[in-house]
Parts: structure tokens; sequence; C-alpha cells
């Protein structure tokens, strides 16, 4: 390899790391996978193999049977299992580390080493605190993949102990209705209720059936969420007063016609622009989100001081324009089905 | 400051009129005057600072934030006031308060052009990013939050417990902060005074006939023309024109305020000069043909040229200092009829009264409507006073049946509010030539009402079964179902395919039994065309 970095290349549908033969988050399926975490637009079923962490692998388990055994005794998709911190070597002189990205549940950031040269792909990470994920670690590196979901300055979370007061606030203020929550069913929700509890909430917490056995999963992984309770094993005047969490999408559909008076909220980082939560008919918008918001991405950058920054799925073009003033060197990659409003 | 942008972040998020009345309501009560006057004014768009403009925000944000990085924000946010309370910098927190809106006010009327770049960044250092939001917005004029004047005005005598017709028979007599108003209604001081003003005056309204057949020694008729309702309003001879809403509507049609040329109040229907409306020279055009003048702020000498405004008249209110609502129609009908010839015939004409022997020739008559492209018919009780409002028994609207032709479903939407979870619009089509031997659908229309509760389950059911696509909140639909769509009438129109454009589509009835391909062609539709 005489160019530098050219055993790395990013693709539409993935990186593909050129010496190992094998992928990083790709769009179809392959011989060999790395997986960063557990969302549909990074994780999918049918990889020959799939390398990742403990708990992601759970999840994809549980969405894609990774890993598990068809009638006939065999494995059809292998799950290689790699703990944090823990270094794996692949053909062709690559070593992979996988390091807490601080995402969801598993989340990791890869480490790619090899011929002297270190590039780090973060997936989607973020910096804040949550305490259903280990926290994300800063790891030196010449060429920093980045994620750009948030990437324009507008985009600031402001502290979800504020959000969560709110979300509170709300519910106190109307008992005779639900305030319905739509929270991405891997992650998002996990970390509400969390928040919810660690706030003091020890009412009982209503799921939509897509929530339920993700939440399971989190339980198992030591994330106590509390008393949670099935909305199709409700009647509609138990949720009056109660906090209600769903998928997005159920909020809008006819699924939500069983709820007492719901109150739509949304925990989501587009909540930030009025626009966004008013095409979704939110009432209450709550600015949560589980990537990094600009400033986010910025200071990581500046902290991991990458010789090339890459960046990925998001709004690339701000995110371009602020390393371009600022002299750093950095290049958009093109990928493709990592959806816009994906959190 | 913080409240009133409290105020707007709440009625942001807020779809249910309801609610968004009480929020207002709720701030009016609790917030004291000034401030609460110049929320008012505010919502219902009557602020104007001449030195603040949304380009000297935009400005201030190219000083302070990369320019390649602004418009990337706006072009994602869409909202030049909220993008720029976003990037505005968050200072260290400024030892001043947030301002009250008072105070915003005093300072904003002070501005000139080289003034404002140094004094607006220290009102928005602060404020928090509501409060910038508020600020800019309010700075700027035109909330765009989804609340109408009317509403706000609604709001004010909800809160008050006052009628709004009473708020609106004042309030374009008053100026911001509408100290008098609120003297009046939260006070219970007197009402303000208003002789002299050029005020706008409620409208009297109609109700549908329905059933009943009336009298015509009590009742007398006139046409329903198809134009916009309007006032025109002189005092001391200054000139106003309001509409329906009671928006002054004055610069739209310039020349209607220099031809009253006596002090009097007069209500009548705005037309553009054409043939159409009445079918004679000297007549009106369409509906269609005045649409083309509606809600321009500046008119060219083409356009007055070629689409002449004029006023076909109803009434009168009142006449050189003289109230006459409380005279009955009949007389106020004479002193219309004596101050005409004092009109000039450019600008105005009357409306005539229909003459039939009985009710049944009159329903004779309205039925031959329809050739002349008049809407129907307006029945006044004879001995009735001028009162705003509808009141039952004094005027009804006869309108015409309406038309009736039979569409397929093509497209459904969401609909909001009540009905958000439900398919509740429809967009609907016709045949372009015979289905049967190849012809497409075009669609012609989109209805959401004219259905019970009912028929929109069942409906929304259908739209799920039966989806084809889905774009967004629409969802294209295989063609199996036939609506009957009334309307009132079809006019030819550039902006869809299939060349032309409904006015008030609704359903009818729901064709479940009628087969796609029995439904109406464009031909049927073409033909009832009358511009």
């Amino acid at each position: 390899m005489s160019n530098p970095f050219s055993w790395i290349r990013p693709e539409p549908w993935g990186v593909q790391i050129v010496p190992a033969n094998c992928w990083i988050d790709p769009g179809r399926a392959v011989d060999r996978a790395l997986v960063t975490h557990g969302h549909a637009d990074h994780a999918r079923g049918g990889h020959g193999e799939t390398i990742a962490t403990p708990e992601t692998l759970a999840i994809m388990a549980l969405r894609y049977r990774t890993g598990i055994e068809n009638g006939e005794g065999e494995i059809p998709s292998k799950a290689t299992p790699v703990q944090y911190g823990e270094t794996i070597s692949l053909p062709g002189g690559v070593k992979a580390s996988f390091v807490p990205a601080g995402h969801v549940l598993g989340s990791a950031q890869i480490l790619l080493e090899h011929a002297g040269e270190r590039v780090v792909i973060t997936g989607d990470y973020k910096r804040r605190h949550d305490p259903t994920c280990a926290p994300f670690e800063v790891v030196p590196c010449d060429v920093f993949i980045t994620e750009a979901t948030f990437g324009l300055p507008v985009f600031v979370h402001p502290p979800i102990e504020q959000e969560i007061a709110k979300l509170l606030g709300v519910l106190a203020a109307n008992p005779d209705q639900c305030v319905a929550v739509g929270a991405y069913a891997l992650g998002k929700a996990q970390r509400v209720i969390a928040e919810l509890r660690a706030a003091g909430h020890d009412q009982p917490i209503y799921l939509h059936g897509a929530m339920e056995k993700m939440c399971h999963l989190y339980e198992e992984h030591g994330v106590d969420l509390g008393k949670l309770r099935l909305i199709t094993d409700a009647d509609k005047d138990d949720m009056r007063g109660h906090i209600v969490v769903a998928t997005p999408a159920a909020l809008n559909d006819r699924w939500s016609r069983r709820l007492p008076d719901p109150i739509t909220a949304m925990a989501s980082g587009w909540m930030r622009v009025r626009g966004r939560a008013r095409q979704r008919g939110v009432e209450l918008p709550l600015i949560i989100s589980d990537h990094a918001d600009w400033n986010e991405l910025i200071d990581t950058i500046e902290e991991v001081n990458p010789a090339e920054t890459w960046i990925t799925h998001g709004r690339e073009e701000a995110l371009l324009r602020w390393c371009e003033l600022g002299q750093r060197k950095a290049r958009a990659l093109a990928m493709i089905g990592r959806e816009e409003e994906g959190e | 400051m913080e409240e009133f942008a409290a105020l707007l972040n709440a009625l942001v998020y807020t779809t249910s009129r309801n609610r968004k009345l009480a929020l207002i309501a709720a701030y009016l009560r609790e917030t004291p005057d000034p401030d609460r006057g110049w929320a008012l004014a505010a919502l219902t768009g009557s602020v104007d600072f001449p030195a603040v403009k949304a380009n000297t925000f935009r400005n201030l944000l190219k000083e302070r934030v990369d320019p390649v990085l602004w418009t990337l924000s706006r072009d994602f946010v869409g909202d030049t006031a909220e993008t720029a309370s976003l990037l505005w910098p968050e200072g260290s927190a400024s030892a001043d308060k947030s301002p009250s809106i008072a105070e915003v006010v005093e300072t904003l009327s002070a501005l000139t052009r080289s003034s404002a770049p140094t004094e607006l960044p220290k009102l928005l250092g602060r404020l928090d990013e509501n409060g910038r939001f508020a600020l800019i917005k309010f700075a700027t004029g035109g909330m765009r939050i989804g609340v109408s004047a009317r509403l706000a005005k609604t709001a004010f005598a909800q809160s008050f417990d006052v009628s709004v017709e009473e708020v609106e028979e004042y309030w374009h007599a008053l100026e911001p902060p509408y100290a008098e108003l609120f003297a009046w209604a939260a006070d219970g001081g007197d009402p303000p005074d208003v002789t002299n003003r050029p005020m706008f005056r409620p409208f009297m309204l109609a109700h549908p006939l329905e059933e009943e057949e009336l009298d015509l020694s009590d009742y007398a008729a006139e046409w329903k023309w198809d134009g916009i309702r309007v006032q025109l309003v002189r005092v001391n001879g200054e000139t106003r024109l309001y509409s329906r809403s009671g928006d002054d509507i004055s610069a739209t049609f310039p020349e209607l305020l220099d031809v009253l040329p006596i002090d009097a109040v007069v209500d009548g229907e705005l037309m553009v000069r054409g043939s159409v409306q009445g079918g004679e020279a000297g007549g009106a055009a369409s509906f269609n043909a005045l649409q083309q003048r509606l809600g321009r702020k500046k008119v060219s000498k083409k356009m007055l040229a070629e689409l002449p405004a004029f006023v076909r008249l109803y009434d009168i209110l009142l006449l050189e200092g003289e109230d006459l609502r409380e005279l009955g129609w009949e007389q106020r009908r004479t002193a219309l009829e004596t101050v005409m010839p004092r009109l000039p015939d450019s600008h105005f004409d009357l409306s005539q009264i229909v003459a039939a022997r009985d009710f049944s020739h009159l329903a004779e008559i309205r039925e031959g409507a329809r050739q002349d492209a008049i809407e129907g018919l307006m029945l006044k009780r004879r001995d009735a006073p001028y009162i705003a409002g509808r009141k039952v028994g004094l005027w009804y609207k006869w309108k015409r049946d309406p038309l009736l032709v039979d569409c397929v479903l093509m497209y459904a939407q969401r609909g909001s509010g009540r009905r958000s979870s439900f398919y509740s619009d429809y967009t609907f089509g016709c045949w372009d030539g015979d289905p049967d031997a190849g012809a497409e659908l075009l669609p012609v229309g989109k209805a959401y009402s004219g259905f019970t509760d009912a028929e929109l389950k069942k409906l929304d059911k259908l739209v799920r079964q039966t989806t084809l696509n889905r774009f967004g909140p629409v969802r294209e639909v295989e063609r199996t179902l036939v609506f009957e769509v009334a309307f009132d009438s079809v006019h030819s129109s550039k902006r869809h395919k299939s060349g032309l454009a409904m006015r008030f589509p609704r359903i009818h009835r729901i064709r479940w039994d009628k087969p796609v391909h029995e439904a109406d062609r464009l031909d049927n539709l073409r033909s009832l065309i009358r511009d």
C-alpha cells in the first residue's frame, strides 16, 4: 500500500477494509462485517460472519437472528463477539479494536490499525452521560471517520435533565390525559425511561408492543427501567396521568386511538427546529438525542485532532465548511441508506 | 418579553383552535398594560417598525456566523427568525434582565437604519433562544404561527367576556397598544369613542334557507352575487375598504378610495367588470377573474385597466353622520336608492330587487340563475334592522342547488386535529375519455367534508387496504370508489392538469355501489364552465 490510507475504501454502502476483505456497517449482505451498533441503518442480517460487541450481537440476534441456530443445527449467520477494549486480528495484517461510542447499548467506535496507520470509524456517537450505555472514549488516530447527523450549528442539545423536567411538568399539569412520547425502539426509549427513573418518576410507564423485547434486553444487561406495562394489557383509563412510550410512527397512526387524550411528545434532536416538530404534529417537543450535537462534533474533532477527517452520513457540508475554516484536511463520503431522520 | 415568548412557543405547538384561544386569553388576562396590548397587536399583524426588517437580522447574523454556515442553516430551518435566534452567539449571562415588550417597542420605534445594527444586539443579548425568536418575530411582523387576526380578537373577547362583534366594531378605529379597548373590556371603563373614525362595522350575515317557504310580503329577494362582500367607509373625507373579516383591503383596490363623494358606510359585493354574471354588458366577471386581484398589496396599472373593480350595493349603514342600522330594511333600501344618483356609476351600481309573484315563482327564477352564473338568491326580512352576525329569521341565503358529478377516488391524505390519524382529505378525478378505451383519470378536485364519522372510518379502512403508493402523508389508492361530488361552480384553471378548478367541492354521496368506469368524463365537467 503506497498511498496513505488506501487500505480503507469508502463505498456508498459501507467502508471496506481492503486487505482483510471485510466491511464496516455494510448496507448489503457480505461475507464478513464489523458492525458498530444495532440500528437498522448500520446493522442488517444475512452476513456470513458479524463481528461486534456482545450487546450489539444480542440486539442483532433479536432483530435478525444473527448467531442463532436454524432448524437444522446450523448457524447461517455467525456471530463473533469482541469486548470493549479488546483487539482482534483480521486477515492482511489489520488489527481492529472496539471502543465505546456512547450512542446506545453496545455501540462502538472501531479503531483499525494497519501499516502504522490508525483509522477510527465512530459509527453514531454522543458525548453526554447516558445511564444505558458506556461513555464515549477519545482515541487518537490519523483518520477520523465521523458521523454528522446534527452537523449544523443550529443543533445544540440542551441538558437532558431540562427536557425530562419539561416532560414531567406537562404530565403533572394534565392528570386526566396521557403523554405519549415518540422514541425509537432501540436506545432512545430506554434512555428516556432510565432518565425518568433517575429524576424520581416511579410510576408505571406504558409501552408500545414494539418496545417490549428491547426493554427486556436492556434490563438483562443491567439497565433498571422500573415498572413497565404493555398498552395492550391496560385499560384506557389506567393510562390517564401516565407516560406512554411508543415508536414515532405509531403516534400519528390509528394505533394512538387507544390512548386517553394523548399529548403528543417526541424525543429527538430534530425537535430543536419548530417546523420539524409541527410537521409531525408534535405538541411537546423534547430535544433528546443520542447523537453528538454541533458543538460536540467540532469539539471531538479538535480533541482527536486527526490528520484527516472524513465525514459520513448527515449534513456533511457544514462540518466540511467548518474544517475548511480551521484549515483541517477533510472530505465528505457519500453514504447511502443512512436515513435522514435516523436517530 | 419572556411571557410573550412562552405564549408564542405554546401556540406554535398547539393545533387545537380552542386551546389556542385559551392560551391567548389567559395571557391577555394575566399580562399588564401596555405589554398585552402590544402582544395583541403583534398577533393581529398590526405592528410595524420601518427601520427593522428581516434583512436587518440576517446582516447582523452574517457578521457573527460564517455566511456559508448561516445559509446552510437557514435552508434547513426554513424560517429566518428561528435560524437567527438559534445561531445568535450566547454571550456571558447579561446582568440586565429580559426587557418588557413596552421597552422593546420604545427601543425599536426609536431605531434608524444606522442605529439598528448597534442597538439590536443589546436587546438580543438580554434574551434566551425563545426570547430572541419572539423578539425577531415581533420586530419584523408576520408571525406565521397559525394564529389569524380573527382568532386573536376572538381570544380577546373570550378573555374579558365581551362579544367579538363589539371588539370588531372598535378595533379598526384604535391603535396599538389599544389602551381604550383594555380599559373598556378588562377594567369596566367606558367603551372607546370611535365617532369620526373610518372604522369597520361588523356585517349582517345570512342563514342558509333549508326547507322553509317564506311569504314574499315579509321578505324581499335579491341576487346573491359571486364576488367578495365588502364595506366601504367614508368619514370626514377619509375612505377605507374592509373585507368580510374586517381586514382593511384599501390598498388592494385603490380605485375605490376616492369615488365615494359623501360620508357614508355602504355594504355591497365587490366584483370586476365583465359579462359573465347577469350575462349583460356592464355586468360582472366571474369570481375566477376577481381572484386575480385578491391578496395583492400593490396593484399594477395593467391590473387596474384590465380588471377594474366596482361595488354592487346591497345596503347602507350610515349616511352623513346618521346611523341607519336601527331602521328596517325597506327604509334603508329607500335611503340607498335615494343616494344612488349621487354615486358615480363607473364604480357603483345597485343590486336589483328580484320581483316574483310568489315563492314558487321565485323558485323558478332561482333555477334560471345558473344560466347567468349567479350564486343564488338572498331573502331579507323587510322590517329587519341591520344587526351584526347571523340572527335567525332575518336574512336567508338560498343558493341554487349544487352541481353534481361522479368522480373516482385517487389519493387520500391524513387530516389534522380530531382527524389526525384518519385519511380524511380526498383527491378525486374524472376520465379524460372513454375508460373502456384506455382513458385515464385526471384529478379534478379535493374534498374533506360531506361524510359522517362512521363513513369516515369506512373510507379510512378502504384507503389503507387499497394503497398503491405512499408519498409522505399522501397515499395513492386503487381506483375502486366513486364519490358523487357536489360543487357550486367550475372554472378553467391553468394550475391543474385537468384544466379546471371546482368551487366548494364536497362529498355529496359515497357511491359504494357504482362501478368506476361509470364515473363522469372531463368533457361533462368542462361543459359546465362559465368563465
